[in-house]
């Protein structure tokens, strides 16, 4: 291992001079640099979170009491829909690409991505299109009030969603667009700029779920954007799609857009999945368990994505033999996730753990996104699904498997990498203190709504009826701890960027890691350019039997 | 069970400190009234248990490690990393659980399914925002909306819902139906995608706009149960609940008899006093405009109009009502508004919501309807 550091070190000593960044704001506007464009990918996706949770928060705080207090139920819908569209657009799906950006070439020892030209142009066009979608806000009639599943006949209807519906369109072709560019990339990326020694079976785990997630990428994002336009046609064209008048049918729209729904659930979390397979290792200081089958896992869940999508709609009147077969396709997934949390739950066996802020998000992210998958599972079956679905319930399931889990990961992802980015270690207090809080408070949140979902609470309403007024307060008040907890976050990455503890880290950050993964071979802060010449030794611990 | 629930949720008030007094507190699904309620309740509390041991099973594991295998106790790291008989253990294990789950879950999905041999039909169809029910045998047909009291305190800032008896889950008409009849629904839409859904029932069915949808269900306790629409259908999607009396077969035959003779009545055209008319009015107004020209008749910025000071309530009456009854292509068509209704919905109009034209009309005075309305968008529109 030290053979490789020490031959990297002295090319990167040779070069560095003629090859740093260029100075002042245009940097980081036409970079072509993998660390820059990541950088930016992730301060964005950082800002996104901060706003959709603050959409988050109007929702909570209007959800308080019954009665409206604060927003007139439109708005709450605007605000229900911006929140989704913004997290999974704004947050999620951006800071996973900053990931892959920094983290990829970094960890098949590729100098950069293979097209970085493309790679600016990729970020700049989710800025753009976020940025139309979020200039609704400012519409006399308001944002996107439909649901971010933009449902026909009523994203259509004059009364509800007034001019906002061809920017809404626009940006989703836009932030499809981008989506599209930066799968491109980081599929061409994996396939032919890998270390010459590294095979596909080497690839780190986070290297192998971004490559199905890319593939799932190209394969659904143009589904949504031809949904999407369809729904412009039918309202400005006279097409008649989705219009039963016209000889249309409004259910086909659900199935277009689960088409591509159900697989883009899972573009937010298989990046989770190789995150989590990533720092558990680390911090249990042993190899990954079972590499190979969490790599066909993976696959597995990627291809099962697309022949499951119709559970969303098992109230949409379906016939009962389509019910059936999607209910069975649903439970089959069941089978490779466990598989996921058998071997996360393995690799941590007989370890010799340590808990710094990022296992401890990592563990929190394995036992709360196993409760979201169990009641995933519950909700697979079709009859129970006749009393779950559009309630609190499902707002519990996928908020659990979404914030416990996705953004549980974004956050240990960036205590884990933080350091090796910047060269600076960040307050391991700060950072306990924002996952104690973050994980009770989370629980706090969403926990209750399985309650309010089985009394009969259905999702997506401004007021509802007293019964439900006591756990609609516990999970507010969790809410806004949770909120509020999250600027500890942002706390700790500004000061951890302008110097952290001032503790030196040293190229490996966290004992032994450069057994698991080349990044850790490099310098701390890593340098601008790295592998220009690649790696000759790849770490292959989980595969150290076959080499 | 229901004593645990109690206590923990009471724990929970005495800190919050609200009344207890009228909540009707649940943690766990409703057992319901039907037998497939009952079925899909007790699959819901296997899979429930099912995925509690799973859960206790892998999280104890984990949690036996993570204080176990620590290396602040000095433990050592074990290398390994495979195990393929583990492996497939774990992977056969759970697939035969999953089968063990899809027999009895695919029973239930046949048994929902069927609607055959039932013994009547009722029409459900979703409209912004209130439920119609038509009895194909008996031709009773009626509207169901949010009852005024909970439709008043929903939209006035202030208002105490708590004070509200069934707060949002009180309508106006509710639907009717005899226990242990197997009851057929078939549900459709007119404008959006809604669904309708009483827990007690067990199931929920989308009511799409130009299709029809079946399901079907049979009572076994007579008594009032409640349900919310719940596919979003607009600005008052929370507020369009659904309440089903079940009758015992002698009460529902009675309620039939009552109810056909009352829609066979003719509608009251008698004059009203000016007062009464503003005050019917306003009834009608809550059931059929609110819901868009809001309660102070102030529209909805750039979407809907106002009613205040708008030169089309405050102008002709004639033109009015060619204007209600024809509709447009945002407003639909009142002309299912008896005379004396658009009569007291008329001069409520004209005579409050910060409208003071001073004049009535009395529900005699309706007919004939012409429609001169001169406004360019409705030029063509005919009044029926």
């Amino acid at each position: 291992m030290s053979a490789v550091v020490a031959e990297h070190d002295d090319h990167h000593a040779d070069e560095h001079h003629d090859h740093g960044p260029a100075k002042g704001l245009l940097r980081w506007i036409i970079t072509t640099n993998h660390k820059d464009i990541g950088t930016l990918y992730l301060l964005f996706a950082l800002a996104m979170f901060f706003v959709g949770g603050a959409m988050a928060m109007v929702i909570r705080a209007e959800l308080f009491e019954p009665g409206l207090q604060f927003v007139d139920p439109a708005f709450f819908n605007s605000m229900t829909t911006m929140h989704a569209l913004v997290m999974v657009f704004g947050a999620v799906m951006p800071a996973f690409v900053g990931l892959a950006n920094w983290q990829i070439p970094m960890m098949i020892g590729a100098p950069d991505m293979a097209l970085p030209r493309m790679n600016n142009m990729s970020f700049w066009l989710l800025v753009a299109g976020v940025l139309l979608l979020a200039s609704t806000l400012l519409m006399e009639t308001g944002a996107p009030n439909a649901g971010w599943t933009f449902y026909p006949p009523l994203v259509l209807q004059p009364i509800t969603v007034g001019k906002a519906l061809p920017f809404a369109v626009f940006a989703v072709h836009l932030l499809g667009i981008s989506s599209i560019m930066g799968a491109i990339n980081i599929i061409a990326t994996i396939f032919n700029m890998r270390a010459p020694s590294m095979k596909m079976m080497d690839m780190p785990l986070f290297v192998w779920t971004w490559l199905i997630t890319a593939f799932l990428l190209i394969a659904v994002m143009p589904v949504f954007a031809g949904a999407v336009t369809m729904l412009l046609t039918d309202k400005f064209f006279h097409t008649s799609f989705f219009n039963a008048a016209g000889g249309g049918d409004p259910v086909l729209y659900q199935h277009i857009f689960w088409f591509f729904g159900h697989p883009e659930v899972y573009i937010m979390i298989l990046p989770t999945f190789g995150v989590a397979s990533t720092i558990i290792p680390v911090f249990a200081r042993k190899p990954l368990f079972g590499y190979a089958s969490m790599v066909w896992a993976t696959g597995s869940i990627a291809f099962f994505s697309f022949i499951v999508w119709a559970h969303h709609m098992f109230t949409v009147g379906m016939p009962m033999a389509g019910e059936l077969y999607f209910m069975y396709a649903t439970m089959i997934i069941a089978v490779p996730t466990g598989v996921k949390v058998f071997n996360w739950t393995a690799t941590m066996w007989k370890g010799a753990m340590t808990f710094e802020t990022p296992m401890l998000f990592s563990i929190a992210f394995v036992v709360l996104f196993t409760m979201g998958g169990l009641t995933g599972l519950m909700m697979a079956l079709a009859p129970l699904d006749f009393q779950y679905h559009d309630t609190y319930f499902i707002v519990a399931h996928f908020h659990y498997t979404l914030v416990p889990a996705s953004i549980f990961i974004l956050m240990a992802a960036g205590y884990f990498w933080l350091p090796k980015w910047t060269g600076h270690m960040y307050n391991e207090k700060i950072g306990q203190l924002h996952f104690w809080l973050s994980a009770i408070s989370v629980n706090i949140l969403f926990f209750p709504q399985h309650f309010l979902g089985l009394a009969g609470m259905p999702r997506r309403i401004p007021d509802y009826a007293i019964q439900f007024a006591d756990w609609n307060m516990v999970s507010s008040i969790g809410g806004f701890i949770f909120g509020l907890s999250q600027l500890l976050f942002l706390y700790i990455v500004i000061d951890t960027i302008r110097g952290g503890t001032g503790e030196k880290v040293t190229a490996e950050v966290w004992e032994g890691s450069s057994n698991h993964s080349l990044e850790w071979t490099l310098p701390s802060p890593v340098p601008y350019h790295t592998w220009t010449t690649p790696p000759t030794v790849v770490p292959t611990e989980h595969v150290l039997d076959s080499h | 069970m229901n004593k645990i629930k109690k206590l923990s949720v009471g724990v929970t008030l005495m800190t919050i400190g609200q009344q207890a007094a009228h909540a009707d507190y649940a943690l766990n699904l409703m057992q319901g009234v039907t037998k497939v309620s009952h079925d899909i309740y007790d699959l819901h509390m296997l899979i429930l248990w099912i995925c509690v041991f799973i859960g206790v099973g892998v999280f104890g594991t984990m949690f036996y490690s993570i204080y176990h295998h620590r290396k602040s106790k000095g433990h050592q790291a074990a290398q390994f990393h495979e195990n393929t008989t583990v492996e497939i253990i774990w992977t056969i294990i759970p697939t035969l659980i999953l089968v063990g789950m899809a027999i009895p879950a695919t029973k239930t999905t046949l048994e929902l399914a069927d609607v055959q041999q039932s013994e009547m039909t009722i029409q459900v169809t979703g409209k912004q925002w209130y439920w119609d029910y038509k009895y194909l045998n008996n031709d009773i047909h009626f509207e169901s909306h949010l009852d005024e009291a909970s439709e008043i305190a929903h939209r006035t800032k202030g208002a105490d819902p708590r004070s509200v008896k069934n707060y949002l889950l009180e309508v106006d008409k509710p639907l009717v139906i005899p226990v242990k009849t197997k009851i057929r629904f078939v549900l459709t839409s007119s404008d959006v995608i809604h669904s309708w859904w009483v827990p007690d029932l067990g199931w929920k069915k989308d009511a799409n706009p130009g299709f029809i949808n079946e399901a079907w269900t049979s009572v076994d306790k007579a008594g009032t149960y409640r349900g919310q629409c719940t596919e979003l259908c607009g600005r008052d999607h929370g507020f369009m609940p659904i309440v089903v009396i079940a009758m015992e077969q002698p009460d529902y035959d009675a309620w039939v008899k009552k109810t056909s003779e009352q829609q066979k009545q003719k509608p009251d055209l008698s004059n009203q006093s000016h007062d009464q008319l503003v005050a019917h009015g306003k009834s009608v107004y809550l059931k059929n405009c609110v819901g868009c020209h809001q309660i102070e008749g102030t529209g909805v910025t750039g979407l809907i109009p106002a009613i205040t000071a708008s030169p089309k309530v405050t102008g002709g009456i004639d033109p009015l009502i060619g204007f209600l009854q024809a509709g447009t292509s945002k407003m639909p068509a009142f002309s299912k508004l008896k005379d004396n209704e658009l009569a007291e919905v008329i001069t409520y109009i004209r005579n409050d919501l910060g409208n003071k034209v001073g004049d009535e009309i009395q529900p005699d005075k309706i007919t004939p309807v012409y429609d001169d309305d001169n406004d360019e968008d409705d030029k063509n529109k005919v009044a029926p």
